[in-house]
């Protein structure tokens, strides 16, 4: 019983601290611009929509890992598909949820395109350290 | 993590979650120590587990209450912070003792496990409690934020594993597993605040709300 109310009160906090944990990432990166190069690769221009988010994740898993990105990128990609979950249960119900996860989808997408720009400009040092040595 | 901390100068300023990283770092490689000396089933390693573990959460619970006397710094109320922390600590040692008093064997050995378990919980609410007066004081330190909201999501996850161990004894194995995934996940979210955020990075913790305020 004891248990059984730990478990249930730890998973809606969990989820509590998890969603504002991501969206506070987000808020971080949202501030970026994204320069011309990506926004051409990802196709980007102002608003990301959440459909951009698969693609913008290939090409994030075809740049060298950077380690201090790879737990952010993690747990936006795990907000992304709760977000897919609501949008196919919860928000087929309540309408305004429907907005409000497609809003938050985009966001992901453009958490991606952001950290796609970081490993974009992370691999050409490297390359230049490199040609350097 | 700390090396980041030092790296960005905020070592001293976030001086507890340092120390608490460390202790980490020193007692992990003791446990290893132990552990290949001994072997995994061994009662000098099953100690030596338990008692760090139970040091380490004070420890945490330490950092924890640092992060509240930065969120009340501007109300001037550190004193009342760090005597609020004693008196939780202390009253949760009196009932993590109150539960094994009836214990004939090793009742030290298991209070200090009661004590760890009991700390994650207090810890947890306690967490809650500071993230909800984040929002009520509006607070906009963004690494802050995202330190609280991590400490969140990690204890969160020790409790909800804890219970489910309780609730599945036949899966206790597996759920132990998971615990050193999570594990990494506090000293990784810390390092990318320390690394990513600068200390005057500001954000709007109203908006981050699961429910919108």
């Amino acid at each position: 019983m004891m248990a059984g109310i730990i478990l249930a009160c730890s998973v809606v906090l969990l989820l509590q601290f998890f969603v504002s944990y991501c969206r506070s990432l987000i808020a971080v990166s949202s501030k970026r611009v994204l320069s011309a190069e990506v926004k051409d690769v990802t196709g980007i221009q102002r608003l990301a929509s959440g459909d951009d988010f698969k693609r913008v994740m290939q090409l994030l898993q075809l740049c060298p890992e950077r380690p201090e990105d790879r737990n952010g990128v993690q747990a936006i990609g795990a907000y992304f598909r709760l977000l897919n979950f609501l949008r196919s249960t919860v928000a087929r119900v309540v309408p305004s949820m429907q907005a409000w996860t497609e809003s938050e989808r985009g966001h992901c997408a453009y958490f991606a395109a952001v950290a796609l720009e970081r490993r974009i400009s992370f691999s050409r040092d490297m390359l230049a350290q490199q040609m350097d040595s | 993590m700390v090396v980041c901390a030092i790296k960005k100068g905020a070592f001293r300023k976030y001086f507890f979650l340092n120390l608490y990283m460390a202790a980490s770092v020193v007692v992990t490689i003791v446990r290893f120590r132990v552990l290949t000396s001994y072997g995994f089933t061994s009662s000098e390693y099953i100690y030596l587990y338990y008692y760090s573990d139970a040091l380490l959460t004070i420890f945490l619970y330490l950092a924890l209450s640092s992060l509240y006397a930065h969120v009340f710094s501007e109300l001037q109320a550190e004193r009342y912070v760090r005597f609020g922390t004693l008196i939780l600590l202390a009253g949760t040692a009196l009932f993590s003792y109150g539960v094994v008093e009836q214990s004939t064997t090793k009742l030290i050995s298991r209070f200090v496990v009661e004590l760890s378990q009991n700390l994650y919980f207090v810890g947890l609410v306690l967490t809650y409690v500071l993230w909800a007066a984040i929002l009520k004081l509006r607070e906009t330190r963004a690494r802050l934020v995202q330190i609280v909201l991590s400490l969140g999501v990690y204890f969160s996850l020790f409790a909800a594993d804890y219970a489910l161990r309780n609730l599945y004894p036949s899966m206790r194995s597996l759920l132990i597993s998971f615990l050193q995934v999570f594990g990494c996940f506090l000293p990784l979210a810390w390092a990318y605040a320390f690394w990513r955020l600068p200390e005057e990075a500001r954000t709007v913790p109203s908006r981050l709300a699961v429910v919108p305020r």
